[in-house]
């Protein structure tokens, strides 16, 4: 470095520049951002996007290896692979935003009341707690799927179910840790309602690792749509979903294996941008935590 | 001796209320299915009487917690019930399935704690090198690499190109160990990764917390060589970290299980669950819940006593 750049003062900060530096130094949320922001715009624009209909079956085409017409081939009823590679991206995300919908309702408050109130009330409620985060979660999900019957919608609830403990748990030491905190004493002894102290101290200064833990959830959610679309519990044909194509597929391993690749770099892909995030906002997020 | 069975005592006791809990929630499955449990029971074009000797028959005409009380106590007696399916008790079902998903669960197990382990520590005492880049990046891979399309992929090769291992069924361990082995390794390679992955990344983390320490550093500038330094000190302080991890890993062994079981075919608890779950089979379903369950809360206690053999701290 010369000196002539060294005394340049150091430039104004613009919100573009800050936007620009953060994107210099993370380069890795960036990719992951626009990659979701792809996924977004393909969900939205499938209809228009998707060369042929996910669901249109063409008997004379049964199976056929990537060509010209078809980029990624067709499946065993002769449907396009892309199209329904496609189609699939609106469905998975639904699923993985519904499963972690239901976490966060569930799991959130149930965190704080019992974070906040203590007692009794957080004994037994931690315990129970603890007992859902003892069951293997896919096979809890299903036993709950199979209960409230099969399809996208239920296997979702039922994942979000299995979820929520973890949120609960996570608000919950955050909740503690906070509630103890001096300036909650202070708010408290300036008359601050339990109400107030709740809404504009615990929820602010206890929601990061939450948003980091939510992030990283919508890769689980996805990674467990697939699964439970791969056993036939999710998403019900003909509807498209990257783990059901995976399934159908697979039944014809023998004769057309490169099947296997596309829906699974899909739900691959997509998991790692949820985690890639995730990871990125834990350090952002977190001030003590260097940068790499 | 007698200090140990005061722990193992205090222990079950803790772990009494989430027993109850755990068992509750096996229990209350049956209930979320919309409509008449006794209707569900009976299955489909049941007679009237039928369906009402069902409800006897089960106790679906007592309070809630009486039913919960009975279908406990016959579960202790190992009376799980009975399919609906095949009507066969579902205490054989499960013992006929469980011995392939122990046998998968464990092998992957193993294979994580092999690689996983050695990969955290490779990273973690050469931290910022390129190694620990290779090893974190492995890692964010594993964590997001749906483990039944790996399976799948080394079905591709392995079983239909290269033909080295089978790309369906399993064999009994007791009969034949070896060739129950060798029909489990792809499942357990594809179950083993995603454990591998949390394994290097939690190891990585304990043990840099561990080379960190300030009494780490005060051994340095006492003269220990740096080999005896990571066994004697780095090591020995993250064994009770790396055996509460390897227990937490059995819950999602299982849940991978169901999974790579309907891949590769496995008559196994896992694909037991999920055949069951689609065909509305819920004795079946409540009692392979309850068996996993039960599983994974005594291999966490056993976890729990082994660490506090290794370290008189943690039996507090």
């Amino acid at each position: 470095m010369s000196l002539a750049t060294a005394i340049v003062p150091p430039p104004k900060r613009s919100r573009l520049s800050r936007l620009w530096r953060w994107m210099k130094s993370d380069p890795r949320a960036v990719l992951s951002i626009a990659y979701l922001a792809m996924l977004v715009i393909v969900s939205v624009m499938a209809p228009v996007i998707a060369p042929y209909s996910p669901t249109e079956q063409d008997v004379s085409s049964l199976l056929l290896p990537p060509d010209g017409a078809h980029w990624l081939g067709t499946d065993d009823l002769g449907r396009d692979v892309l199209s329904r590679l496609i189609w699939g991206a609106p469905n998975s995300l639904y699923a993985s935003l519904l499963a972690v919908s239901v976490a966060i309702v569930l799991g959130v408050p149930i965190g704080l009341l019992i974070g906040f109130i203590g007692g009794w009330l957080d004994d037994a409620v931690s315990r129970f707690v603890d007992a859902l985060l003892s069951f293997p979660p896919i096979v809890l999900a299903i036993a709950v799927t199979g209960a409230l019957g099969i399809g996208l919608t239920n296997a979702m609830l039922s994942v979000g179910i299995v979820f929520a403990p973890v949120l609960a748990r996570l608000v919950r030491a955050q909740t503690l840790v906070v509630k103890n905190a001096l300036y909650v004493d202070a708010a408290r002894g300036f008359g601050a309602s339990t109400f107030h102290i709740i809404v504009r101290h615990i929820v602010p200064n206890a929601i990061q690792p939450v948003i980091v833990q939510i992030t990283l959830m919508l890769a689980i959610a996805l990674l467990a749509e697939a699964s439970l679309s791969f056993l036939a519990l999710g998403v019900q044909p003909p509807a498209a979903s990257w783990g059901g194509m995976l399934a159908r597929a697979y039944n014809y391993i023998e004769v057309a294996p490169e099947q296997m690749y596309a829906p699974g770099f899909a739900i691959l892909l997509t998991a790692l941008a949820f985690n890639a995030l995730g990871e990125s906002m834990r350090v952002a997020l977190d001030p003590t935590m260097k940068r790499r | 001796m007698h200090r140990l069975l005061a722990l193992i005592g205090r222990r079950l006791w803790q772990l009494l209320p989430i027993i109850v809990f755990a068992t509750f929630v096996v229990f209350s499955l049956l209930q979320l299915v919309p409509g008449d449990p006794a209707v569900t029971l009976a299955g489909d074009y049941a007679s009237k009487e039928r369906i009402e000797e069902i409800r006897h028959l089960y106790g679906l005409d007592q309070p809630l917690l009486v039913q919960y009380g009975v279908w406990l106590l016959h579960a202790v007696q190992g009376d799980l019930g009975r399919s609906l399916l095949s009507s066969a008790p579902v205490v054989d079902l499960i013992a006929q399935r469980l011995p392939n998903t122990i046998v998968i669960s464990t092998y992957a197990l193993i294979l994580a704690a092999a690689v996983g382990i050695p990969l955290g520590v490779l990273a973690a005492t050469r931290t910022g090198s390129r190694i620990d880049g290779l090893v974190t990046s492995i890692a964010s891979l594993g964590v997001a690499l749906p483990s039944f399309w790996l399976a799948i992929i080394l079905v591709i090769f392995f079983s239909l190109t290269w033909h080295w291992f089978p790309a369906t069924g399993a064999s009994s361990f007791m009969a034949d160990p070896l060739r129950a082995l060798w029909h489990a390794t792809l499942p357990a390679v594809a179950l083993s990764v995603g454990v591998i992955a949390e394994l290097a990344r939690q190891v990585r983390s304990a043990l840099i917390e561990v080379l960190n320490s300030q009494y780490y550093r005060t051994l340095r500038a006492k003269g220990l060589g740096p080999g005896a330094m990571l066994w004697k000190h780095g090591l020995r302080n993250v064994s009770v970290t790396m055996l509460t991890l390897l227990g937490l890993q059995v819950n999602r062994l299982f849940s991978g299980a169901v999974v790579i079981e309907a891949v590769f075919a496995i008559p196994g608890a896992g694909s037991l669950v999920a055949y069951s779950a689609i065909n509305k089979d819920f004795p079946v379903v409540q009692g392979v819940v309850l068996v996993l369950v039960v599983i994974v809360i005594l291999v966490n206690l056993a976890v729990d006593i082994l660490n506090a053999l290794l370290d008189p701290r943690a039996a507090a």
